[in-house]
């Protein structure tokens, strides 16, 4: 495995009043899965929210770079081209804008910023319908609104998509796994585990360890008061499972 | 506002690409308005009696009207002394022949604009005819036109050569003492567009005016006359822009469209008239008349509009469904960034059984902008069955701009059902980092979002012109978010 893809130190994160990030660290290398558990509150998605630039959240302090670069300077656009994807918690509506409109110009956004050609409307969906069959997703999906009026494992889906065609070289998953019954997590699961490669690395925020059963994580961080109370292997997970967060609240030192 | 908004906003400027002005000597009738006037206007057109006589009669009862308030815009009283009535391109006062004696310099205007008139360039499928300030300059496709019977000239040329269906059909849906800016049409109109499709004939193409303002210090008063037969249909659109100027000017338009039984309309506008620099210095006042009469059974006028010029939009295009199972409809697209102000809405009388109609209005409010929704639903006591439909939608784009509703329902029918639902909404920041999160630029984003607000209404328009409409929107919006 060559080196960091991510790598986070000492962050501290504000929104609004809130101090939400307390100094958090992190590093991800290339071919990795990290999964962050924690309890409601503890700042996951803050995480996953700050990487990617979403507003509203306020750096007091620490780094974050991407492959080498200063991520917390760059745009939230700049960051998505340069191949960080956020999968969201509650992707957002768009009413009358067309999925596959969404979906044709955030690829060849990517594609222009790599300098390769962009998809005409022909290949695109060529590429697009094999996707779809990997996801079971009805090919109708396509032509309705982003999101709109899409059930809860829609929306998830449609993430793992996007993710899918986009191919990025940092995924980050906040809470995919929530709302979905077992067979739309298996599906989930599976585009997970599809983008697996030893060029990429994936962040999933979970709550629960039902998901990595499916998707298997090389690293678990607990996420906890805004830090990182307690990072392990796989069998940190379950360990959670058994015994909950609370045994951890009270401990601060990370393993 | 967030930071990214206000970024965002300052990157506001409306690049308004029609705003230049062609040098041709024009025959330009001094400022102010008579009787003396209206007697020239109509002796330079070789009005029959009856024109003259009826635009005088309009004009002693403009006399007795004042100026409308009840709108939602406000503006300094325009001097209708200081307005000349009559402007026209020197060479064309001897009426043309063919396109080969139209002056070059008009040729070459209407190129700029993307509307050529040549025999070689001209615009597949679309019949067009150019109105440069008073007068038509020249009409595309009417021989082709003619073979299947249908009428399309410009309206001085259907007072000549089509007297007795004018004096049939003229003021029958718009009388002359409507309102203020139809009476004052009504007696200095000038030019516009004639159609008449015979009894059973689809057009074979569409037809479209394209009216350009030019000379400085004029109005535009146009009046289109639309007349579909029993079993007619025809689908007929409009586009239009003028010069950037530092002086407000006034166009003042009359359209009656008459549908008999089973005949359908289709009338859209993309209307880009100069809206003012972003001070709000300039640009035309557009106040406009346009009124449908659904005459026949099961007749159908709809009206689609995307205003996204001039500095204040007052205009309610209306349908009087008087035959029985007629249909009207109104989807609209109204923007006002800057400092433009528009008021418009529709107006759906519902006379016969069962009759139909839907509103669907978008308005975007960016900048300083004011908008204002107004509409009536009117369903009368013999309206047994009547339905309408209303959604009004506003999107606000800045902490400075408005959104205003102004909706009427009056329903005198136990049996008639109108339905409204209305909306407000903002470009959220979720929608905006979720667009970026996808690599997509800002300005992209916005215009995705926007164009999604106002895709119920583009999917109205002719195949062409919802490309021009959503690219139109892009350029009007540049940045505008806040």
């Amino acid at each position: 495995m060559s080196g960091a893809i991510l790598s986070v130190r000492d962050l501290r994160v504000r929104a609004g009043e809130r101090l939400i990030l307390d100094g958090v660290s992190l590093e991800v290398c290339a071919g990795e899965v990290h999964a962050i558990m924690g309890p409601n509150g503890s700042g996951k998605s803050t995480l996953t929210g700050v990487l990617a630039g979403r507003p509203g959240l306020e750096v007091l302090s620490g780094t974050a770079s991407y492959l080498g670069r200063d991520l917390l300077a760059m745009p939230p656009e700049e960051r998505a081209r340069a191949g960080l994807f956020l999968a969201f918690q509650y992707p957002v509506e768009i009413p009358g804008v067309n999925n596959v409109y969404l979906l044709k110009a955030s690829l060849n956004a990517l594609r222009k910023h790599r300098g390769e050609p962009e998809l005409d409307a022909f290949e695109f969906l060529n590429l697009v319908r094999v996707k779809l069959r990997q996801m079971q997703m009805d090919e109708s999906l396509l032509n309705r609104g982003v999101n709109e009026g899409f059930s809860g494992g829609e929306k998830k889906r449609n993430e793992i998509l996007q993710m899918s065609l986009l191919e990025p070289t940092l995924a980050l998953l906040d809470e995919t796994d929530s709302g979905l019954d077992i067979d739309a997590l298996k599906v989930v699961a599976e585009g997970v585990n599809a983008l697996r490669s030893p060029a990429r690395a994936i962040v999933m925020v979970t709550h629960y360890q039902r998901l990595l059963d499916y998707v298997v994580p090389d690293r678990v961080h607990v996420l906890a008061g805004g830090r990182i109370v307690r990072s392990g292997g796989r069998e940190l997970a379950q360990e959670l499972e058994r015994r909950g967060y609370d045994w951890l609240r009270d401990g601060t030192a990370a393993a | 506002m967030t930071s990214r908004q206000q970024e965002l906003e300052s990157l506001v400027g409306r690049k308004y690409r029609h705003g230049f002005v062609t040098d041709i000597d024009s025959d330009t009738v001094p400022p102010g308005l008579s009787e003396d006037v209206i007697r020239l206007i109509s002796a330079k057109k070789g009005e029959p009696a009856f024109m003259l006589d009826w635009r005088l009669k309009a004009y002693r009862r403009w006399l007795k009207m004042s100026v409308p308030a009840w709108a939602q815009v406000h503006y300094p009283p325009i001097d209708f002394q200081a307005i000349s009535y009559y402007s026209a391109p020197k060479q064309q006062t001897g009426g043309l022949k063919s396109l080969d004696e139209v002056d070059p310099k008009l040729l070459e205007t209407y190129d700029k604009l993307g509307i050529p008139l040549h025999e070689r360039a001209r615009l597949a499928g679309v019949a067009v005819d150019a109105v440069f300030d008073s007068v038509s300059v020249a009409t595309t496709f009417k021989e082709r036109l003619a073979e299947s019977g249908v009428v399309f000239c410009p309206f001085s040329e259907a007072v000549k050569n089509h007297p007795e269906l004018l004096e049939r059909y003229l003021g029958t849906v718009v009388p002359i003492a409507d309102n203020f800016y139809a009476a004052l049409n009504s007696a200095v109109f000038t030019d516009g567009s004639f159609v008449h499709v015979p009894k059973g004939v689809r057009c074979p193409m569409e037809l479209s005016t394209y009216f350009r303002i030019n000379a400085s210090k004029t109005g535009q008063f146009e009046r289109t006359l639309i007349i579909a037969e029993e079993g007619s249909h025809v689908s007929y659109l409009e586009g239009c822009t003028a010069p950037m100027r530092d002086e407000n000017q006034l166009h003042a338009a009359v359209v009656e469209l008459i549908a008999q039984d089973d005949a359908q309309i289709k009338y859209s506008t993309v209307q880009n008239w100069y809206p003012g620099d972003e001070n709000g210095v300039g640009g035309i006042y557009n106040f406009v008349t346009k009124r449908g009469d659904c005459r026949g059974r099961n007749s159908r006028i709809s009206w689609t509009q995307v205003e996204t010029g001039s500095a204040i939009t007052w205009k309610y295009p209306s349908c009087i469904l008087r035959g029985d199972g007629s249909v009207g409809e109104f989807y609209s697209v109204a923007l006002a960034n800057h400092r433009q102000q528009a008021d418009t809405g529709t107006k759906m009388i519902h006379m016969g059984r069962n009759t139909r109609s839907t509103i669907i209005s978008k308005g975007i409010s960016a900048g300083h902008g004011q908008n204002a929704y107004r509409g009536l639903v009117k369903i009368l006591p013999g309206a047994d069955g009547a339905r309408n439909y209303t959604q009004c939608d506003s999107l606000l784009m800045s902490d400075t701009c408005g959104a205003h509703t102004f909706p009427y329902i009056e329903v005198r029918n136990p049996t008639a059902i109108a339905e409204h639902e209305a909306s407000t909404s903002k470009i959220s920041d979720d929608q905006l980092f979720y667009c970026l999160q996808r690599g997509i630029a800002a300005e992209d984003a916005v215009n995705m979002i926007v164009n999604g607000f106002c895709r119920q209404v583009f999917k109205e328009l002719p195949m062409e012109f919802a490309v021009e409409a959503q690219n139109l929107l892009a350029v009007s919006l540049e940045g505008a978010v806040g």
